[in-house]
């Protein structure tokens, strides 16, 4: 078993195959391997205004895994999302790997979505079939039925016709996660999908999460709180504007590393 | 007596050609300005009913006299030349869209204004601003008339890419769709709505007969194709409202029908039942007594 990416990108390689091995190590029943087709960022850098926000970022989401993406404030991980979402303009590479740009689904923070349009749930949760649909494809019975379906699954039953603007935090980011399902997204990337969100609801939505990650969809999300950092992302990538740490949550969140998170920000802080 | 105030009016070959052609701007502009309302676009679309003005007026300059198609082809020349300045200011520099776009429509107006005051006088200014009904006449009530149909049939054409793009452009960024295509294409849309109206309500006005009947019909109903119905209705019944106005009093048709909307719009505010000021005080009695 070994990574296709081992000879096709010489930075990437060598922690390409840690991932891949790691990835398989702790997902033994799924036996990928020879299909490992990383998404692979090599020596990435964001500048806003002259001002680095992301520096010379190396490392690969091995598909199919849970990653959170932590740090403090101002470390760049929004801005990161936005680089693998193709958002943004960065220097260096962004391997997808295997996935399309049309095959990513993106939540941004919940406060940049616009909650007062007056479209229903039904119409919002359809817009993920754009990529079969598109802008004048008519949409078939069986794909309304899963549109139906979609809402079902995100805990949404009876609120299909509801005008947006009359949904809850809560409701509003399950919707979201109901169009992320009908989009078939391979890469799916979340900014802290569940701030601003209650309790039942983050629940429903971290069991979805972890659907997604069963079935081979690879999943990087923003994420503060460490419990459920710990509890359901076996990987962890902890941010700074550089690479603080990257691999398993637990030997990512140490005490130290944490300590040395706080280090970089204050004293770019001073400089 | 009620016939004789309010429908007799409109038996007169003048007036009810002004009529037809605000009745079919009420239902042509009622889309765009449930969009502009929608993407918080309210100043852009003011912006470029301004834009038409120079366009217009060296129409009427160059021609000696109110000529449907030179007017309506320079309005709809120098409406996109702003379009495209504004868009080319916003994308290359760090201004937004909104200054961008106001900065191009004082520019347009000085010169409009300039133009039309080079030919004619006083009354020709405050036509070209406010709208002369009795202007219309059968070229002009048919431009109107193309107008409206064409913008509707584009509008049901692109409907589903131009809503996504209005509610989530960063989705469609994303799916690797070409937003931006479709907003290019509304803002044509709306500058020839707005060229078309012109006549009847002046460069000045137009967009006050897009816009409040769509702000008004948010406090009432939630859904798209609702505001789109209660939206052409209030605009309806302001049109006639207005020129029935205009009729008995002589004051310019385009102020009288903005007038009535504004009404319309003022009384939305107090009683409407989504999201108007009725439902904030009944919540706050509920949270005080």
């Amino acid at each position: 078993m070994f990574c296709p990416y081992e000879w096709k990108i010489p930075i990437g390689a060598e922690r390409c195959l840690a991932y891949c091995r790691g990835r398989i190590n702790s997902y033994p029943a799924l036996g990928f391997g020879p299909t490992c087709m990383p998404v692979t960022l090599e020596n990435l850098s964001v500048v806003y205004d002259r001002d680095p926000v992301i520096c010379r970022l190396d490392g690969a989401f091995a598909d199919g895994t849970l990653t959170a993406i932590t740090g403090p404030n101002g470390a760049g991980k929004s801005t990161l999302l936005k680089a693998l979402a193709g958002l943004v303009d960065y220097e260096g590479a962004i391997d997808l790997g295997n996935v399309t740009q049309s095959e990513i689904a993106y939540l941004p923070q919940i406060h940049e979505s616009d909650k007062t349009f007056s479209i229903s749930v039904f119409d919002l949760v359809s817009m993920g079939y754009w990529h079969k649909a598109g802008p004048f494809k008519k949409f078939t019975a069986a794909m309304l039925l899963d549109v139906e379906k979609a809402i079902e699954k995100t805990g949404l039953k009876g609120f299909a016709d509801s005008a947006i603007n009359t949904l809850s935090a809560g409701q509003f980011q399950r919707a979201l996660f109901a169009r992320a399902m009908l989009q078939d997204a391979k890469l799916i990337l979340l900014d802290e999908p569940f701030s601003a969100v209650d309790v039942s609801t983050t629940k429903d939505l971290l069991n979805i999460l972890e659907g997604w990650s069963a079935t081979g969809k690879t999943v990087i999300a923003v994420l503060h709180e460490m419990d459920q950092i710990h509890e359901i992302f076996p990987e962890t990538l902890l941010l700074a504007r550089e690479c603080v740490a990257w691999g398993k949550t637990a030997e990512v969140l140490t005490n130290e590393n944490l300590a040395r998170t706080r280090n970089i920000m204050a004293m770019e802080i001073v400089t | 007596m009620i016939h004789h105030l309010l429908i007799s009016p409109f038996s007169d070959q003048q007036m009810l050609r002004a009529l037809v052609a605000c009745l079919a701007l009420s239902i042509g502009f009622a889309p765009i300005g449930i969009i502009l309302i929608m993407r918080r676009m309210s100043l852009i679309g003011d912006s470029l009913s301004h834009a038409i003005l120079p366009g217009t007026a060296l129409g009427y300059v160059s021609a000696g006299a109110m000529s449907v198609g030179l007017m309506t082809i320079g309005g709809i020349v120098t409406g996109l030349l702003v379009v495209f300045f504004s868009t080319l200011v916003t994308r290359n520099t760090s201004q937004k869209e909104d200054t961008s776009f106001a900065s191009f429509y004082v520019i347009s107006t000085a010169i409009g204004i300039i133009l039309i005051r080079l030919k004619g006088g006083d009354e020709e200014v405050v036509h070209m601003l406010f709208g002369d009904a009795e202007s219309i006449d059968n070229a002009t009530l048919f431009l109107v008339m193309a107008a409206a149909s064409f913008g509707l049939t584009v509008f049901a054409i692109i409907y589903r890419p131009l809503i996504i793009e209005c509610f989530d452009p960063v989705f469609m960024r994303v799916s690797g769709a070409r937003g931006g295509l479709y907003h290019h294409i509304f803002l044509g849309l709306a500058v020839i709505s707005l060229v078309a109206g012109f006549r009847a309500l002046g460069t000045l006005m137009a967009m006050g007969l897009m816009l409040l009947p769509a702000a008004s019909a948010r406090f009432w109903v939630n859904s798209i194709g609702k505001i789109l119905l209660v939206s052409i209705a209030i605009a309806a019944v302001s049109s006639v409202g207005g020129l029935l106005i205009s009729y008995y009093t002589h004051v310019p048709s385009g102020a009288a029908i903005v007038l009535v909307a504004g009404g319309f719009y003022l009384v939305s505010i107090a009683a409407g039942n989504n999201e108007g000021l009725r439902k904030k005080l009944l919540k706050s009695r509920r949270l005080h007594g």
